[in-house]
């Protein structure tokens, strides 16, 4: 009897027919798609993206040259040069980030005692040229200034969990 | 007028694939140059109203004889221009072949021209196309009149066939087939079995 | 001069109107087909598909078609160069001349001849010419291994896809592909009494036309994409209409053979009302979506199973399936003629 029921199993193809009634319920189900770059997907508040530079809300630079990050970055992605400002505050004269070398690990806001390095939500900054991936102190504190908001959001957000 | 135009340019490029396959350097290309010298002979059959043999001529011919022509000539690494190297010795008896081939065309022809009772003398007719179409004049003349001469063909290529198996078949022991069947006949209870593993026991 | 108008000259220019109004429908057609592949693929798999160009992605054949039509011509070093051009134009235009025979309609065929099944079963069989030789041309033995495997498969399959043609012509009694509809007008579709053909004629039609999951000659995963890889620009554009071209010939072939061409489901009130060639179009359409439909299901087939299904299961299964039909005919008296 088992061997009709095979046979008539393997003939009348009810193993293809199962499968492509599976495909065709799919086949009715709504789409899960997320029209990119319409709409975009939920970010954590710990989500690593490009780096910015912050400053204080009286506009002084956070970053007070303790080098911290450019000695744990594993990649050694950053490079500082540091001197005395006229008023006489240790601050960066050169703050350089090679995009190109970094994984986005994140050591570098972990290592900062005055929040002054982070990672941005942003992750659409591709470029035309490999230059422009190698980001100065500038680029970096152009980056504070226009995701500030998000950046004091984030921290704040993840603050309870540290 | 037309009929003629269209007669003349598939027998033009007939002969001309022609000699270009026993003229052709490379010998993919001279299959190829067949191929086309086929397909117009299947479109002068159409010309003569044989539609049935001109389709036949491309499905067997074309199809599937000129494609094995391929495969071989394909994958043998032939040296065409050793095999040529004979070439002089071997042209009287080409000649001569090519020459008896062509005397036999002409008396062929030269019979319809001067003893205009010749084609009378054929056993079977050809039926009147008017009335029935090409497959079925066919199909009668082979399923009666040519019924045992036809069955005897199919005959010998059945021996071509089973010979050419013989030919190749061979056993090897110890090689590892799969058995669909076997395959399909199998179910997870026959196959798989969930254990409760305790930690640090193993089974 | 007036004879010359009415004799030569207006006759070609029927003709040559009946051949834009058979060749235009069915490049748009297959324009739609490779926009429709990726929207029912892409809503298998849960995607989306195309959407962005035009409302719907509509429009994106037409880009994807400018895009190809731009790109450069790139011929292998070592390619045989004529061979190499002339293989993508074969397998676009054999694609499209074998429409000559198909009846869309009662009456609207291009040339009525009386070996139309025949010329059909000719074309299809040229079809592996195109292949072979680009796989031969290129120079590259990805190239050539799947212009083998692909000449291999269309070889083997055809022999099952002509004895299923047979079964049928002994119950029409003819191969014109007319007399063909005609006969099932007057009884029923052939897809009913002789099912079990139309499922191997299914299957050995996607092994002729090379689509998944018999998709081995393009086989990306071990032959990057066989008899195609050298092919770039234009002649890859010819060579990807040529697939979906043939898809719908097939399509059109099993609708003419088993689903009664252009006939209504039943001849009653509300279907006779619609036109022939919608039903002939839907008829084609529900085939390519069981195409579609079949490669986001299926695996792609392993070579030797492949042979193994066409040559131990299809042979025999359709050559039985000749002696019973005739046998069948025969006893009830049912030869047509």
């Amino acid at each position: 009897m088992s061997f009709f029921d095979r046979f008539a199993r393997d003939w009348l193809l009810t193993e293809i027919w199962s499968g492509m009634a599976i495909t065709f319920r799919y086949f009715l189900q709504p789409k899960v798609t997320i029209n990119y770059p319409f709409e975009k997907g939920l970010l954590s508040p710990r989500f690593r993206g490009e780096h910015a530079l912050r400053r204080y809300p009286n506009g002084e630079e956070r970053c007070i040259a303790c080098k911290l990050c450019e000695a744990i970055c594993p990649a050694q992605a950053i490079t500082i040069e540091a001197e005395p400002r006229d008023d006489g505050s240790r601050r960066t004269r050169r703050y350089d980030i090679d995009m190109t070398k970094c994984i986005y690990c994140g050591f570098c806001q972990e290592s900062c005692p005055v929040d002054a390095i982070v990672e941005g939500p942003n992750f659409e900054y591709a470029t035309e040229t490999r230059a422009e991936l190698m980001y100065d102190k500038a680029k970096l504190l152009s980056n504070g200034e226009r995701w500030e908001a998000e950046l004091a959001a984030r921290i704040a957000a993840d603050a309870p969990y540290r | 007028m037309i009929q003629a135009l269209i007669f003349y340019m598939f027998a033009g490029i007939t002969v001309a694939s022609a000699v270009m396959v026993i003229s052709a350097r490379n010998p993919v290309h001279a299959v190829l140059f067949l191929i086309l010298a086929f397909f117009n002979a299947a479109g002068l059959f159409l010309l003569l109203g044989a539609e049935f043999l001109a389709m036949v001529l491309v499905v067997v011919y074309v199809g599937a004889v000129a494609v094995l022509f391929l495969f071989v000539v394909m994958l043998l690494d032939i040296n065409f221009l050793k095999l040529r190297e004979g070439f002089l010795t071997y042209l009287p008896t080409g000649a001569l072949i090519g020459a008896i081939l062509l005397v036999e065309l002409v008396l062929m022809g030269g019979s319809w021209k001067f003893a205009a009772d010749a084609p009378l003398s054929v056993s079977t007719r050809t039926p009147d196309m008017a009335m029935i179409t090409n497959t079925d004049a066919l199909g009668r003349l082979i399923y009666t009149d040519y019924i045992y001469l036809f069955q005897a063909s199919g005959l010998i290529l059945l021996v071509a066939m089973i010979g050419t198996i013989l030919l190749t078949l061979r056993t090897r022991p110890g090689v590892r087939k799969q058995n669909i069947a076997r395959q399909n006949a199998r179910t997870r209870e026959t196959s798989v079995e969930i254990r409760k593993v305790p930690s640090g026991g193993g089974i | 001069m007036a004879e010359l108008w009415t004799g030569y000259v207006w006759p070609v220019v029927i003709i040559i109107a009946e051949i834009i109004a058979i060749v235009l429908p069915l490049l748009i057609g297959v324009a739609y087909l490779t926009y429709a592949e990726r929207k029912v693929i892409g809503a298998i798999q849960l995607r989306k598909g195309p959407n962005t160009v035009g409302p719907f992605g509509l429009l994106q054949p037409m880009a994807d078609g400018a895009k190809l039509f731009f790109k450069e011509i790139i011929i292998p070093q070592g390619a045989s160069k004529g061979v190499f051009l002339l293989a993508p134009m074969m397998t676009f235009t054999l694609a499209l001349i074998a429409w000559a025979v198909i009846p869309v309609n009662a009456g609207w065929v291009l040339s009525n001849i009386n070996v139309g099944v025949l010329y059909l079963f000719a074309i299809s069989s040229l079809g592996v010419y195109g292949i072979i030789m680009a796989g031969w041309a290129s120079n590259s033995k990805y190239a050539f291994l799947g212009g083998l495997r692909s000449a291999a498969q269309m070889v083997s399959y055809e022999v099952s896809i002509g004895f299923v043609m047979i079964s049928i012509l002994l119950c029409v009694g003819s191969l014109n592909l007319s007399d063909v509809v005609h006969a099932q007008e007057k009884g029923v579709w052939f897809i009913i009494p002789h099912f079990p053909m139309f499922i191997v004629f299914y299957i050995s039609g996607l092994a002729e036309t090379n689509r998944s999951p018999f998709d081995l000659p393009e086989g990306e995963s071990e032959l990057v994409a066989g008899y195609m890889v050298e092919y770039s620009g234009m002649p890859f554009a010819l060579f990807f209409l040529g697939e979906y071209a043939n898809m719908f010939l097939m399509s059109g072939t099993i609708t003419t053979l088993f689903l009664g061409g252009w006939l209504p489901p039943i001849a009653v009130a509300p279907f006779t009302w619609v036109p022939g060639i919608i039903w002939f179009a839907l008829k084609v359409c529900v085939l390519l979506f069981g195409f579609l439909w079949i490669r986001a299901t299926m695996p792609r087939y392993r070579y030797d199973q492949l042979m193994r299904l066409g040559w131990k299961v299809f042979l025999p299964l359709s050559l039985v399936w000749l002696v019973l039909t005739a046998g069948v005919l025969e006893v009830f008296g049912l030869v047509p003629n």
